[in-house]
């Protein structure tokens, strides 16, 4: 084969090889995190800091996006439902599609953006001004004393956020059904849970807690690789964004489709009676 | 018997994305002496002193610090190993978000379990010692870079440590902070009796502090003498006349023809 034919194969073959070490860094941070985590001397005092910033600082965007959203879903299903005379049954399908989908997906995009390109501009800041290997001259771990606190901010806030935002999105739609098309909030409300049930919620809710562990990670991944100054924190900071909103996406589809698999109805109806035997 | 060096390389070797920094380095650094490595920018003055803490590994020889065997240690061991160290970065990289106090305070608590006053006592003398007594409640952010040099010293000296580095300790500070930072190195020399191994370009700062000088050039160790030896040696004459070199390829005559490597 010629030099010329070669090159494009030795390109792929290069970007091939830099994405499998990269995948493969991922997961040794990712380890270590998790060992990180049965270390002594949990980092107690920056895991709220970082929740506040991460998480509570996170939930304005949530709230303007999600009960847009659910405003606008419900213009939409009304207009839609009105071809098939089924105008007041709005409720159900907003509340379901609220509740399984949008909701946790718009509020991981929202924290993504958020949370992702935030980490990655401090973590990588700290990385180019020698911060991150000063925490390691001076005996810790940048490890337990960076990653881990973020990651479990945005592992634990995540989930919160999304109840939040799935309980405004309902509302926004109550507001415009009622407002805009008449139909009582009561009877609204009584159409959104006669058709969602708790297992919808479960599954919903579920899936961002691998969300939010993907966006920390990604994060404080990206940050800590960022290399050649303030340009690289800017590159590191953008690729964080790009990354964690494809992974969430992506993700996203599996883990629905597993979840689907999953028998949830039954396992949460054992719980409860588990529970209420107890 | 003889007391261990304090830092010993073997051959050592090291490579970025193909491209040798390091080219097989034989080093020893006596305990209590200032060694000072001169080289211009990017010779892989700062590589070989991040490998004397355990920053980097290296791809091939062998490293010993006060008399053990470094070259495989993992990272969990070194964390404790560190506790000897103190360094001091090229742009001082104190933590932003932390005050002056929690800075200094950092090594301490990291490694100590002292009560407050103790721990307030020592960041206080640490200041002193540097001159910048009464900033402890100041953020980096708030100082000049020659104040955030002096607190990194203070925080790199917080627990006494039996080798200090100094990565570039002069670079972007006027003369009159850059010979202050001179002056407060062999100072602390005096009081602390530790090693101190200092990376520089600069001459001045060189001979005022180093008992021993080492030149790196193209990764080697062109020279390795007493101070006052590799003054007068061809190779670091050659190395004053070429000054930095404007690009990378275009050196002076005066740096190729000096350039042989011992």
């Amino acid at each position: 084969m010629s030099e010329l034919a070669a090159q494009p194969i030795t390109r792929l073959g290069e970007r091939a090889l830099r994405v499998a070490e990269e995948l493969g860094d991922f997961t040794v941070l990712s380890l270590q995190t998790l060992v990180a985590l049965r270390r002594p001397r949990f980092p107690l005092r920056e895991l709220a800091v970082q929740f506040e910033a991460l998480a509570v600082r996170s939930a304005p965007i949530v709230v303007i996006t999600s009960v847009f959203t659910g405003m606008v879903l419900a213009l939409q299903t009304a207009y839609s439902l009105t071809r098939f005379g089924a105008r007041p049954y709005v409720g159900s399908i907003v509340g379901l599609a609220i509740v399984r989908e949008l909701g946790p997906v718009l509020a991981a995009l929202m924290v993504g953006g958020r949370a992702g390109a935030g980490i990655a501009s401090e973590l990588g800041s700290m990385q180019v001004t020698e911060q991150v290997d000063a925490i390691r001259a001076l005996g810790a771990d940048p490890v337990q004393k960076l990653v881990l606190p973020r990651v479990l901010a945005t592992t634990l806030g995540l989930p919160l956020l999304t109840i939040f935002a799935i309980t405004l999105g309902i509302a926004g739609g109550m507001v415009v059904a009622e407002a805009q098309y008449g139909i009582a909030s009561s009877f609204y409300l009584q159409t959104v849970t006669s058709v969602v049930r708790a297992s919808d919620f479960v599954s919903g809710v579920a899936k961002t807690v691998v969300f939010g562990w993907a966006i920390g990670m990604i994060g404080c991944h990206v940050g800590l690789a960022t290399q050649g100054g303030t340009a690289g924190v800017g590159r590191a900071t953008t690729r964080a964004v790009v990354v964690a909103s494809i992974v969430v996406l992506v993700a996203d589809f599996f883990l629905t489709k597993l979840l689907l698999l999953l028998p949830t109805d039954a396992l949460l109806a054992a719980l409860a009676r588990l529970v209420a035997g107890a | 018997m003889r007391e261990a060096a304090a830092v010993e390389f073997r051959g050592v070797r090291k490579a970025f994305h193909g491209k040798a920094v390091l080219s097989g380095i034989d080093l020893e650094i006596r305990s209590g002496e200032t060694f000072t490595i001169l080289g211009g920018s990017g010779s892989g003055k700062s590589v070989c002193l991040k490998h004397m803490i355990g920053l980097l590994r290296c791809d091939a020889g062998e490293i010993s610090v006060l008399g053990r065997e470094v070259t495989r240690l993992p990272e969990r061991n070194w964390a404790t190993l560190r506790r000897e160290f103190g360094m001091v970065f090229q742009g001082a990289a104190l933590f932003d978000s932390l005050s002056v106090y929690e800075n200094v305070a950092y090594p301490i608590r990291e490694h100590m379990s002292w009560n407050e006053e103790r721990v307030c006592e020592r960041v206080g003398h640490c200041l002193a010692g540097v001159g910048l007594a009464g900033s402890e409640r100041l953020l980096p952010a708030e100082l000049s870079g020659g104040m955030k040099k002096r607190v990194g010293v203070a925080r790199a000296i917080a627990l006494e440590p039996r080798i200090v580095l100094y990565d570039e300790p002069t670079t972007g500070l006027d003369p009159a902070n850059a010979r202050r930072v001179g002056e407060l190195i062999r100072a602390l020399q005096s009081q602390l009796s530790a090693t101190s191994v200092v990376v520089t370009h600069d001459l001045e700062l060189c001979f005022a502090i180093s008992d021993r000088v080492a030149l790196l050039q193209g990764g080697r160790l062109a020279v390795v003498g007493p101070a006052g030896m590799v003054r007068e040696h061809a190779e670091l004459r050659a190395f004053v006349e070429a000054g930095e070199p404007l690009l990378p390829n275009a050196r002076p005559a005066a740096a190729r023809s000096g350039g042989t490597h011992g």
